[in-house]
């Protein structure tokens, strides 16, 4: 099994007209995932290479049943679309657009769950998330995942998750899913939601868990872990060596009034019984032995 | 981006918030000019981006003419924590009876708002935070909800702030509000907030982080761009729109990806060396940003060994090879470069390059092998 992804979901893509939307959509389905459907409110009733497009998300769940929505719209467009994607039926929304503003993340976050509760969003600047040998949503390389499981991946960043499962591919090890939740500072979904996921879905032994500087997101996954999780953790969290006060790259990653340091994850996760890898090649060195002991 | 004082109080203006009037000063004779203007006593305060201004020297009282005349030409110039003042900021002196702090930022892995209020302002909160956590009042807004006058009243009664001037300070906390959540700020702060003599409510400092990605709703902001304080190196890289970090080794660092550059730099400190800087090229960089940030890099004297490291999703291996390949044609380069490529057209990008490996331009099989590559270079340099 996997976790909110499979071969049944059915994908309608918000901006699929767009470049970077058509690109990634197309690339979707070449994978095999399901993409049934785009919106465009200027050219509804248009397809692109046979995906048809709709003027609104709720059109499109009526005439095609999807329920997964992927979100390539520009940053200042985010917020609505995302209600949009939520009051159109769908239950879950894949934001891939980066650069969207904080608050508009806390008022989704906030919005989301006071009157779409059934609603889970993954994102914003992230990813998406792959089932390998199912459906990937998102812009992840569906090549350097190996179908199959048993390792459950999440990670705050997108490269390092390529990393990640190169790693893991190198050494014969395959996905159940893979959810890049995205390095912003209010994700849709938290480690803790993928981990309670990953321990709840029964195909998925391990989870490897990829965390940065910034935020104490990492922190409540280990306290999760600690008492909620039978199934073993592989951490790396990057930033070891990130001086304070700077935004690494992602808006959420950035060291301030000390906290938020690498080292205090992971002496935490640690704590927690989480094995943290040093680099991401140990950190799939460590997979490699408890995958061996399942 | 993090705004100056004199920049936070025009951003507090805007919302009402009870600021002093004040005006910034570049030069002695500009700050005796304001001086005059305002009326006796003012205060001069050095405008840098770092706090322990007042530790440093950095904040004056002054009496009259000469006075501020002796205060700015001390101040102007002066280093701080590293930072050297540009201006400084003259403003009328308020006579003050009680230092409060107010201050609202994301809790993010509540998702909400929280505002931090407490009696005990004017010295650092974080020291009030370990010493005395009680006399902070702390209170969660809903996003999605917004902060009410009933709820600010309950607040204030809560850090124990003088009841007398409670209406003042609701006022001064929906306005506090306002312009974090209108103005999309990271961070609104104003430590200390003032009771005068006169029992009025004033804002003597301001703190302010301003959301990057929301300058499309803040056209304006784009102004503070120019005071960010930034190196040389920085500075460069910003102006060519590559996200850079300066650090204090000699390794260069070029990768794609905020995560992977992080990492990248963490693993070249684990082989024994050190970066020089964090770059991230971008998930959708192309020949022209591979060449700009080798150009970057090249420029940084410190750099002895250049580490590229690519893990290719949307970035193709083909086309970071160009733009290494583009970069040795236009540049002269100072330091070696060790590549390290994975990942989508990896095999292609590889094959281009292959034919123009030399003691300058190294291929690496994976990524802490080229770390390693990289340190030792940089250490035999």
């Amino acid at each position: 099994m996997s976790i909110w992804l499979n071969e049944r979901s059915r994908v309608v893509y918000q901006g699929l007209t767009g470049r970077a939307g058509r690109f990634h959509a197309l690339r979707n389905r070449a994978y095999g995932t399901r993409v049934v459907a785009g919106t465009n409110p200027s050219k509804a009733g248009t397809s692109v290479e046979g995906i048809p497009v709709f003027a609104t998300v709720g059109a499109a769940v009526e005439a095609t049943g999807a329920d997964v929505s992927c979100v390539f719209v520009p940053a200042p467009h985010v917020r609505g679309a995302v209600v949009e994607a939520a009051e159109g039926g769908v239950t879950l929304v894949v934001v891939i657009t980066e650069g969207v503003p904080a608050k508009d993340e806390a008022w989704l976050y906030g919005k989301l769950r006071r009157d779409h509760p059934e609603v889970r969003m993954i994102g914003p600047n992230c990813p998406g998330l792959i089932s390998p040998g199912k459906a990937n949503v998102g812009i992840t390389a569906g090549d350097i995942a190996l179908p199959g499981g048993p390792v459950g991946l999440v990670s705050r960043s997108g490269t390092l998750t390529y990393q990640a499962l190169y790693e893991l591919k190198q050494a014969g090890i395959g996905v159940t899913t893979c959810v890049g939740i995205g390095g912003d500072p209010v994700p849709g979904t938290s480690f803790t939601d993928c981990l309670a996921a990953f321990e709840d879905d029964p195909e998925t032994g391990a989870v490897m868990m990829i965390g940065e500087i910034g935020g104490s997101a990492e922190e409540e996954a280990a306290a999760f872990i600690a008492e909620h999780m039978a199934k073993p953790v592989v951490a790396y969290i990057a930033g070891i060596t990130a001086p304070p006060g700077k935004k690494m790259g992602h808006a959420g990653a950035i060291v301030s009034g000390g906290k938020g340091t690498a080292a205090a994850k992971i002496e935490t996760l640690s704590g927690a019984g989480v094995r943290v890898g040093e680099s991401p090649s140990e950190a799939g060195r460590l997979m490699v032995e408890v995958v061996a002991g399942l | 981006m993090d705004l100056l004082e004199y920049q936070g109080k025009q951003f507090f203006s805007r919302y009402a918030l009870p600021v002093s009037q004040g005006f910034v000063a570049h030069g002695v004779p500009e700050a005796r000019e304001i001086a005059d203007r305002l009326g006796y006593p003012v205060v001069v305060k050095a405008q840098v981006h770092i706090g322990g201004r007042g530790k440093a020297g950095g904040i004056r009282l002054a009496g009259d003419a000469g006075e501020v005349e002796t205060a700015a030409d001390s101040i102007l110039g002066m280093d701080i924590g590293g930072h050297t003042v540009g201006c400084v900021l003259v403003e009328e002196a308020a006579r003050i009876a009680a230092e409060y702090y107010a201050s609202f930022t994301l809790d993010r892995s509540a998702g909400r708002y929280l505002g931090m209020l407490s009696a005990r302002g004017g010295v650092d909160i974080e020291a009030v935070a370990e010493s005395d956590p009680g006399s902070i009042a702390r209170i969660w807004v809903d996003p999605v909800e917004s902060l009410g006058d009933a709820a600010a009243r309950t607040w204030v009664r809560a850090a124990r702030l003088d009841e007398t001037a409670a209406d003042e300070l609701v006022e001064v906390l929906l306005q506090l509000y306002e312009a974090f959540v209108d103005g999309d700020a990271d961070l609104v702060e104003i430590n200390p907030l003032i009771l005068t003599t006169e029992g009025r409510v004033r804002v003597l400092d301001a703190k302010v982080t301003l959301d990057d990605n929301s300058v499309f709703r803040h056209p304006e902001y784009r102004a503070y761009d120019a005071t960010q304080p930034r190196d040389e190196r920085e500075a460069s890289a910003h102006a060519l729109g590559l996200q850079y970090v300066g650090l204090d080794g000699t390794v260069g660092v070029i990768a794609n990806g905020a995560g992977l550059a992080m990492s990248t730099v963490d693993v070249v400190a684990q082989a024994g060396g050190a970066a020089a800087n964090f770059l991230d090229i971008g998930g959708g960089a192309d020949v022209e940003t591979m060449a700009a940030a080798l150009r970057v890099i090249n420029n940084d004297p410190a750099v002895k060994a250049i580490f590229i490291n690519i893990f290719g999703g949307i970035v193709q291996g083909e086309v970071v090879a160009q733009g290494i390949l583009d970069a040795l044609d236009r540049v002269e380069l100072r330091a070696p470069i060790v590549l390290r490529l994975d990942g989508t057209n990896a095999d292609q990008g590889r094959a281009m390059v292959a034919p123009r490996l030399s003691e300058m331009l190294m291929m690496a099989g994976s990524m802490s092998g080229g770390a390693a590559r990289a340190v030792e270079i940089a250490g035999s340099a």
